[in-house]
C-alpha cells in the first residue's frame, strides 16, 4: 500500500485538456512490465491519488507513459510538475485486455474519447505483433476534431502497420473532411468479420453500451467483446469496496471484463 | 506450551470469583483484556482492568430503531444480547494512518507507518460476532490481496467467547446460522450460569491457546448438573430467537429483482445516515484521506471508515453512479446477502440485528427480503412450473 517514487521524465500535452506524463523509477530500476489495459495509482505529493490506465508500449517498456484527462484536483496538480518532480505509483493493477490470447482473430477496437488511452498499450501491442493477428480495425470517436488524441502514432499505424483506422466526430468544426456522428455509425460498415472477431471497447460508459448493442447486433460473442469498465478507486486492491459493480470489484475483477460477465447488470441504472 | 494444552476431558467449571484470575491469567501472557462496559447509555467494548468494569446487572432491550439499556435484577456480568459496537473496531480500526510523507526540494520520501498490533484478549464475543471475525478474515485474508494491518491485528487477538443466555427481538442468527451457541472460531468460550443462587461460567476450550488460560487459573471439572445448567441457557436463548430470514437461493432473489419496486418503498424511509453500516460487524468499505500540515513539507495518508450510503461513495468524474437512496440502499442489502456470496464464499450478514436496531426509522433486513421473496419478480420460472 506504500506508492514507490518516480520521477518525472516529460510531461507532454496531448490535446486542449489532455497530457502524457512519461515516468521513470526514482532508484533508477527498469520500468517494471504490466500488461495491456493495467492501470496505476498515481499520488500527487499532498493532493492525492486517482486511478490512471497505463499508456506505454508493454512490449518496450522504456519509461512509464500515463494518458489523463485533467478533470480533478489530482490530474490538475498532476499537469502543473515539471521534469524531475516525484510522483508516487502502485501497481500495475487489473485485468488486461486478451491480446495474447486473441491472435488469430481479427482485432475491432472501439475507443471514445480519452477511451483510447487504455486501448493504446493494446495497439502498440498489436502493431508489434501485427502477423499474428487478422485485420485490425479501430473505430475512433471524440466530441471534435481539437479531442482527437496520438493523431501522430494513428497516421503511423495506418500507414506502416494496416491498421484500418476510422476517426468519428460528433461536432466538426473548420476544415474536417471527416465522418461526422457518434462511433457506434461506424460499426454496421467496418471491415471485420464478427464470427472471428474480439472487440476492445473503452470510453463513455453510454458510448460502450450503444458500442456492444451494435457489435452484438452484427454477431459478435458477448464473450468476445471486451469492455474496461470506471469506477470510484480509493486502493486498488479491493478492500476500500468503492469500485463494486455487483460482485465484481473493478479494481481487481477488472477494469477489463468480457461483456457476458457484466451481462445482467451493465447498463441498469445505478448498479 | 503444547504439554499444558492438554486434551480436555469436557468443559470446565470457574467460578464467579476468579474470573478477576481469568483476566489477571490475560494480563501476566502480555494481553490487553477488552469487554463490555457501560458507556454512554449502552454496551461498548472497552479495556476491562478488573471484572468488576464487566456490566453486572444490565441487561438491554432492542427492537427496530429502539436500543434501551436496563437494570436487569440480577448480577449477571454477561446478561445483555450486544450493544451497537463490533470488535471490527479493533481489528479494521476505524481510523488509521497509513503512512507519513516528507518533502524536500523537488523530492519527497514515504515511510511506513510503525503500526503496533497490541496483543488483545476480547472478552465477551457473542456466537454471531465469532462469524462477523470468520467473514473479515475472507475479505482481509484469503483474497488475491491480503490487509497487512488487518493481519497484524488479527493474529495478536485471543478470544473469550461468551455463549447467549438471551437474545433480543433482532437477533436472527438462526437463519443465517451462526448463533446462538458458540461452535468455532474462539480460544476459550464461556457460558454464564447465574441462576438458583450460583454464579459460575461453564468453560469450553476452542484452542491450545484457551487451555493455558485455562490451566492458568482456578477451575473445576464441570459436572452433569453444571452441564445442564449451561445446556438450559443455551435452549433459552435458542428460544428467544425469532426473527427469521429464509436464505433460500437469496443470491438469486436479490439479484434477479434489481428492479423491484420495494427498493424505492424502501428508500422513501431510508435516510442514507449510514448508521447500519457503522454498526454492521462486517462491513468493511474505506476513504482515503491525504492530508498535509500548513507548510506543505509534510503529508499523511488516512483510511477512515467509509460507507456506500454516502453520495461521494460512488463518484467519478461525470458523477456519481448512485445518486438515488434507492440504489444506495440495494447497493448494501444486495452487497451483504447476495453479491458476498460470490466475492467471498460467505454471507455478509451474521444475524446479529444490529442494523435494525441503530436504524433511525427501523428498516428492517428480514423484513425486506421476505417482502421482495413474497412478491418475486425475478424471470426465473415460478417452482410450480407455470409459465
Amino acid at each position: 500500500m506504500i506508492p514507490q517514487l518516480y520521477s518525472v521524465r516529460q510531461i507532454k500535452q496531448e490535446t486542449h485538456d489532455t497530457f502524457t506524463l512519461e515516468l521513470d523509477p526514482k532508484d533508477g530500476t527498469k520500468t517494471p512490465s504490466f500488461e495491456a489495459g493495467q492501470f496505476n495509482m498515481l499520488y500527487v505529493f499532498g493532493v492525492g491519488e486517482v486511478p490512471i490506465s497505463i499508456s506505454s508500449d508493454p512490449t518496450a517498456p522504456k519509461y512509464l507513459m500515463h494518458t489523463t484527462r485533467e478533470v480533478g484536483i489530482v490530474t490538475k496538480a498532476m499537469r502543473k510538475l515539471k521534469r524531475g518532480d516525484m510522483i508516487g505509483v502502485r501497481g500495475p493493477y487489473g485485468t488486461h485486455w486478451p491480446i495474447e490470447e486473441s491472435a488469430g482473430s481479427d482485432i475491432v477496437i472501439v475507443a471514445g474519447g480519452i477511451g483510447l488511452a487504455p486501448l493504446k498499450p493494446a495497439l502498440c501491442h498489436l502493431v508489434a505483433r501485427r502477423e499474428n493477428y487478422g485485420r485490425v480495425v479501430l473505430l475512433y470517436g471524440t466530441r471534435s476534431p481539437n479531442d482527437i488524441l496520438f493523431q501522430k502514432e494513428l497516421k503511423q499505424w495506418r500507414a506502416d502497420f494496416d491498421l484500418e483506422v476510422y476517426v468519428t466526430v460528433d461536432r466538426a468544426i473548420g476544415s474536417w473532411r471527416g465522418n461526422v456522428g457518434v462511433v457506434t455509425t461506424l460499426i454496421p460498415k467496418a471491415p471485420f468479420d464478427p464470427l472471428s472477431s474480439v472487440a476492445l471497447i473503452c470510453g463513455p460508459e453510454v458510448m460502450m453500451r450503444y458500442t456492444v448493442q451494435e457489435l452484438v447486433r452484427r454477431g459478435v460473442n458477448h464473450g468476445k467483446i471486451h469492455i474496461s469498465m470506471e469506477r470510484n478507486m480509493k486502493c486498488g486492491i479491493g478492500f476500500c469496496g468503492h469500485c463494486q459493480m455487483e460482485a465484481s470489484f473493478v479494481c481487481k475483477d477488472g477494469p477489463v471484463f468480457t461483456y457476458g460477465a457484466l451481462e445482467n447488470i451493465f447498463g441498469k441504472r445505478e448498479v | 506450551m503444547a504439554t499444558s494444552a492438554k486434551a480436555a476431558s469436557g468443559p470446565a467449571l470457574i467460578a464467579r470469583e476468579n474470573l478477576q484470575a481469568v483476566l489477571d491469567a490475560l494480563t501476566a501472557k502480555g494481553y490487553q483484556p477488552i469487554g463490555p462496559s457501560v458507556r454512554d447509555g449502552a454496551i461498548v467494548y472497552d479495556e476491562i482492568n478488573s471484572a468488576d468494569d464487566l456490566p453486572a446487572g444490565w441487561t438491554d432491550e432492542m427492537s427496530g430503531g429502539t436500543y434501551r439499556l436496563k437494570r436487569s435484577g440480577g448480577s449477571a456480568l454477561f446478561g445483555y444480547v450486544i450493544g451497537p459496537q463490533s470488535w471490527k473496531k479493533y481489528l479494521h480500526p476505524p481510523v488509521i494512518r497509513l503512512w507519513k510523507s516528507h518533502r524536500t526540494d523537488c523530492t519527497f520520501t514515504i515511510s511506513k507507518n510503525a503500526e503496533e498490533s497490541p496483543k488483545l484478549a476480547f472478552i465477551g464475543v457473542r456466537a454471531c460476532e465469532l462469524a462477523a471475525i470468520s467473514v473479515l478474515d475472507h475479505v482481509f485474508l484469503h483474497g488475491k490481496f491480503v490487509d497487512p494491518i488487518y493481519r497484524a491485528r488479527r493474529e495478536n487477538i485471543l478470544i473469550i467467547a461468551v455463549n447467549c443466555g438471551q437474545a433480543a427481538t433482532t437477533c436472527f442468527c438462526k437463519s443465517m446460522k451462526t448463533g446462538p451457541r458458540c461452535v468455532k472460531g474462539y480460544d476459550l468460550a464461556l457460558t454464564e450460569l447465574a441462576e438458583d443462587g450460583r454464579h459460575d461460567f461453564l468453560a469450553e476450550t476452542g484452542t491450545p491457546r484457551g487451555a493455558d488460560i485455562l490451566a492458568a487459573i482456578p477451575h473445576k471439572h464441570a459436572t452433569e448438573t453444571d452441564r445442564e445448567s449451561a445446556a438450559r441457557a443455551w435452549a433459552n436463548a435458542d428460544a428467544q430467537v425469532t426473527r427469521t430470514l429464509d436464505t433460500t437461493n437469496i443470491k438469486e432473489l436479490l439479484l434477479g429483482n434489481l428492479e423491484h419496486p420495494r427498493w424505492d418503498q424502501t428508500a422513501g424511509r431510508c435516510l442514507t445516515c449510514a448508521n447500519c453500516t457503522m454498526v454492521c460487524p462486517t462491513c468493511f468499505c474505506t476513504n482515503i484521506e491525504d492530508v498535509t500540515d500548513l507548510g506543505g513539507k509534510n503529508a499523511e495518508r488516512w483510511r477512515k471508515w467509509d460507507s456506500c450510503f454516502t453520495l461521494d461513495f460512488s463518484y467519478i468524474f461525470g458523477g456519481h453512479v448512485r445518486q438515488s437512496a434507492m440504489s444506495r440502499y440495494r447497493q448494501w442489502m444486495t452487497h451483504k446477502l447476495a453479491s458476498w456470496i460470490d466475492q467471498f464464499d460467505c454471507s455478509g450478514c451474521v444475524g446479529c440485528g444490529r442494523c435494525i436496531t441503530w436504524c433511525p426509522v427501523g428498516i428492517d433486513i428480514t423484513e425486506e427480503a421476505r417482502a421482495i421473496r413474497e412478491t418475486d419478480r425475478s424471470q426465473k420460472e415460478n417452482a410450480d412450473g407455470n409459465p
